[in-house]
């Protein structure tokens, strides 16, 4: 059988339709009642559904699979359409209309079903497939007399239950709403109708014949099912009465729940006038919910307490698994309690349910409570959902429930279908977990979410200075990833920089939160990318990508925040941040860096130790005019700088002693050295000439360093105290050097290095420093376990 | 990723529970009956009078060769315990803790709901969806 293509509005039409019929969800559908009963519904020739089921190889199968369901689905459209079925036409034809289904009338299904009680399995399947149907069911004479023609034809051995259950299978695309009455005209090929949209459409303009020649019927019907009273049904003889009015004022745009009666009942369900949005409340059940509600709750700004709204809602009989969902839907807030609206929206969810709507998965929106307001002004036909209630009585009640588990089961394939008609389904269970605080730190809405910016303070330019108070006003556990955070932001413009280190800072976040599924993907596979690699360097040993060391930074928070604060603000940084420095990494003048290109420092750090670096430090030096153009690479660079700093800086404090003498360069090493906290000034001074070759290499050398630097770095705690005894060297030689270039841009340059190389070592120092205190804290765990299974001993 | 996650009741009976390699399902439903015995054993270990500093998160409960198993009680002795793939090295403790939090978070959306008798199995699709969130995807 060769595919077929679907339309989106095709496929998820078979979809549910498929669904509908997967009543065992086997992912086929046996020729059963179901599926016989649609085709009977299509009201096609029985020679032309034999063709059909054929053509589409269930014949050859011996049942539907989904393929040959949809297949058979699109034949049945192309048999309406009048034109001839041929395996060809499947996927030439375009444009074709969704296969219409005829749903008969109860009276006709409770007739077919003695019909064809021989045939059919059983009279309860059959029973228990039409309550689902009943909502749509339209007494359609002629409809039975295509009952009847197919009861004859009847030489499948599948059974027949013939009533074309349809309408549920037709709504679930668009959520109920598409209740439309399939008032089919006898003749089968009705004219094409282009699209989901439309094709309801024209069932509305056979509505107002059908629904007024129903109507009698229907307002006949309307007395029976009034026997429950739970529901005040006074109100139905007048909803019936605009019912029938509605019809022929309102086309599309009526929905008019009737009374599903097992029985007899013609329901006549026009479909709701906002195709998009089944659900919307009119102002008659509405006003009729309030009153409701009041009887209850007299206070309409109260609430109404869940034993209260349990024993309410009981009566509806429907079960208690279908109410506790009903419930779960409607509790907005989740207080076990119902405001209004809340119960507006239950109320609405079991009128629906016992008309025999599938429960949405989520709240539609327009049951939210703070849409529950908005009136379906299109909506005339006020339905008499409430009839519905007693609607059913004997029969349909306990018919529907079985059923109903069968049919919820399609729904949630159904909704998905209709989720996309729902958009806001959505952000009703997002908005959910909003209110979860533990579980979801970075809820699903991006934000909200704490993206603490990567405060990038790179440069002293306004992005840097945002990017601080980013990081600020962020949570700390950004801090970590600060050093990071700055390389990936150098790497896209600036102007990138903010966003990208956001990401990145999410990224780190919700690693720490472990709930990092609610940051855009693109932005966080950049910031990724960035954030990998600088995660290697140095931040979070066990992490991988994500996120950065649990302990959430509030460890060095002070220190990092200050040295931070230090560090954005000056330009200069070196006095203050030898300050506050303390700590930081002393960045000894490390041999490599004062290249104060990254890149530079990087190849020498990967070296080896300081030898490496110090060899290459005269290498650099003709690197540094690259310096200033690639402060992308720097950031790399000076990341794997710090790292391997750091290393080194314990171990080559004397070193860069050393270094610090002579010219730039060396001034620059010392720059580096030091932490890299001040802009690599001496850099600054020869690299103007053009930096050109150094910026591709350095990227991925830093990361190999910081990848070493780190696992150096890590066991090491007393590196803490000597990087900032070092670092205050670091800072304090520093500033000197950018005054003595005497060229602006070269002391922007240089001052920029500087800061970007401090705020590189201080973020590496605070991610080492929570390293720390994250293994502590598990040792301290695992301490506290033994404690508890050693304590059984002291009771003893 | 859990591999698999069950809400024991206070008497000990299993309110709810789900595993991902259905064909591996009673091997959890086993460990799981289990691992009581662990989380027995560490609450009673915090004594009567410890009872409110209890912390709620009993962490790791004992480690197999091919899982390990995590532990949390709530104040009112229901359980959840989650079995997790060893071979999953990317789980750390405060991911653990996160999904314990929403697991409970869930449990008591489902207390609020009148419908819901406390003993009663718990079909709530809404919990079902998010404990769906939590297993393993494995397709």
């Amino acid at each position: 059988m060769e595919g077929v293509t679907l339309s989106e509005a095709e496929q998820r039409y078979y979809c549910d339709l498929f669904s509908y019929c997967d009543t065992e969800s086997t992912k086929k559908v046996a020729s059963n009642g179901r599926v016989l009963e649609l085709f009977r519904a299509a009201q096609l020739p029985n020679d032309v559904v034999m063709q059909i089921m054929e053509l589409c190889g269930a014949t050859r199968l011996g049942y539907f699979g989904r393929s040959q369901f949809y297949i058979a689905l699109k034949l049945v459209a192309v048999a309406q359409s009048g034109l001839p079925l041929r395996v060809e036409s499947l996927n030439t034809v375009k444009d074709l209309p969704l296969p219409r289904f005829v749903v008969s009338k109860n009276e006709q299904e409770s007739r077919h079903t003695a019909l064809y009680s021989s045939d059919a399995d059983n009279p309860a399947s059959y029973s228990g497939v039409i309550p689902p149907p009943p909502p749509g069911r339209i007494q359609v004479k002629k409809g039975s007399v295509s009952h009847d023609a197919v009861q004859q034809r009847t030489s499948t051995d599948q059974q027949e239950s013939t009533s074309p259950v349809v309408s549920p299978q037709q709504s679930p695309p668009t959520s109920p709403h598409t209740w439309r009455k399939h008032n089919r005209h006898p003749s089968g090929g009705n004219s094409e109708r282009p699209g989901p949209g439309p094709f309801w459409a024209p069932f509305s303009e056979v509505q107002p014949g059908s629904s007024t020649s129903s109507d009698p019927i229907w307002s006949g019907h309307s007395p029976p099912p009034h026997q429950e009273n739970w529901v005040s049904f006074a109100d139905t003889p007048p909803t019936s009465a605009l019912l029938a009015m509605h019809p022929a004022s309102v086309q599309d745009q009526t929905t008019v729940r009737t009374v599903a009666s097992a029985t007899t009942a013609n329901e006549i369900r026009r479909q709701s006038s906002s195709y998009d949005d089944p659900w919307k409340i009119t102002d008659e059940q509405r006003q009729y919910y309030v009153n409701q509600f009041k009887t209850i709750q007299p206070d309409l700004n109260g609430f109404i307490p869940g034993s209260a709204a349990k024993e309410f809602f009981t009566k509806s009989k429907l079960p208690i698994l279908e109410l506790s969902h009903i419930w779960e839907l409607s509790d907005f807030d989740k207080d076990g309690a119902l405001t209004l609206d809340e119960f507006c929206a239950a109320f609405h969810l079991v009128v629906a349910r016992k008309n025999g709507y599938d429960l949405p998965e989520k709240l539609p929106e327009s049951l939210m409570p703070k849409l529950i307001d908005l009136e379906d002004s299109t909506e005339v036909g006020e339905q008499t959902g409430e009839v519905g209630y007693s609607g059913s009585p004997a029969e349909a009640p306990p018919s529907k429930s079985p059923s109903m588990p069968s049919l919820n089961q399609t729904w949630p394939e159904l909704n998905q279908s209709s989720e996309q008609w729902e958009t806001f389904s959505e952000r009703s269970s997002s908005s959910q977990t909003l209110t979860q605080f533990d579980s979801n730190i970075a809820p699903a809405d991006p934000d909200t979410a704490i993206v603490h910016p990567v405060p990038i303070r790179m440069t002293p330019s306004k992005i840097h200075m945002q990017e601080m108070e980013l990081k600020r006003t962020g949570s700390d556990h950004a801090n970590p990833t600060s050093p990071l955070l700055v390389k990936p932001s150098d790497l896209p413009e600036e102007n990138k920089m903010s966003a990208s280190v956001k990401f990145t800072a999410g990224n780190t976040v919700t690693d720490g939160y472990s709930s990092s599924d609610s940051y855009t993907s693109d932005p966080e596979q950049i910031g990724n990318a960035v954030t990998r690699q600088r995660s290697h360097s140095g931040t979070s040993p066990d992490n991988t990508a994500p996120p950065p060391p649990p302990p959430r930074p509030h460890a060095s928070h002070s220190r990092s925040s200050s040295l931070d604060m230090n560090r954005s603000f000056s330009v200069t940084p070196g006095q203050q941040q030898a300050g506050v420095v303390a700590y930081p990494p002393a960045v000894p003048p490390r041999p490599q860096p004062s290249q104060g290109t990254g890149p530079h420092v990087h190849r020498s750090v990967d070296a080896d130790g300081l030898i490496a670096h110090t060899s290459t430090s005269p290498q650099q030096i003709p690197e540094q005019p690259n310096f200033a153009d690639f402060s992308q690479f720097e950031a790399f660079a000076v990341s794997g700088v710090n790292k391997e700093e750091e290393d080194e800086i314990e171990t080559h404090s004397e070193v860069l002693q050393v270094e610090k003498p002579s010219d730039s360069t060396s001034s620059l090493r010392v720059a580096k050295a030091d932490g890299r906290v001040e802009d690599k000034a001496p850099a600054n001074v020869p690299s103007s000439a053009g930096k050109g070759t150094t910026p591709l290499a350095p990227p991925p050398k830093p990361i190999r360093r910081r990848l070493k630097s780190e696992d150096e770095l890590r066991p090491e705690a007393e590196e803490h105290t000597q990087k900032t005894g070092v670092i205050a060297a670091v800072l304090a030689s520093q500033p000197s050097i950018p005054r003595s270039v005497g060229k602006d841009k070269k002391a922007i340059q240089a001052s920029i290095r500087r800061n970007k190389e401090t705020n590189t070592v201080l973020a590496r120092l605070n991610s080492e420093l929570q390293q720390q205190l994250k293994d502590v804290l598990e040792e301290r765990i695992s301490l506290e376990v033994q404690l508890e299974q050693l304590r059984p001993f002291s009771h003893l | 990723m859990a591999v698999c996650i069950a809400v024991i009741a206070k008497e000990n009976y299993p309110l709810y529970i789900r595993s991902v390699p259905t064909e591996n399902e009673l091997k959890f439903h086993y460990t799981v009956h289990t691992s009581l015995d662990v989380v027995d054993e560490k609450i009673s270990a915090m004594g009567k009078a410890l009872v409110d500093q209890r912390e709620l998160y009993l962490g790791l409960l004992y480690p197999t060769e091919d899982y390990k198993v995590y532990g949390y009680v709530t104040n009112s002795k229901v359980k959840f315990v989650m079995v997790v793939d060893s071979s999953n090295t990317a789980l750390r403790d405060n991911e653990i803790r996160s999904m314990f939090r929403k697991l409970h978070n869930s449990y008591t959306d489902i207390m609020c709901n009148p419908f819901y008798n406390p003993g009663d199995r718990i079909q709530s699709r809404a919990f079902d969806t998010m404990v769906n969130s939590m297993m393993m995807q494995v397709c």
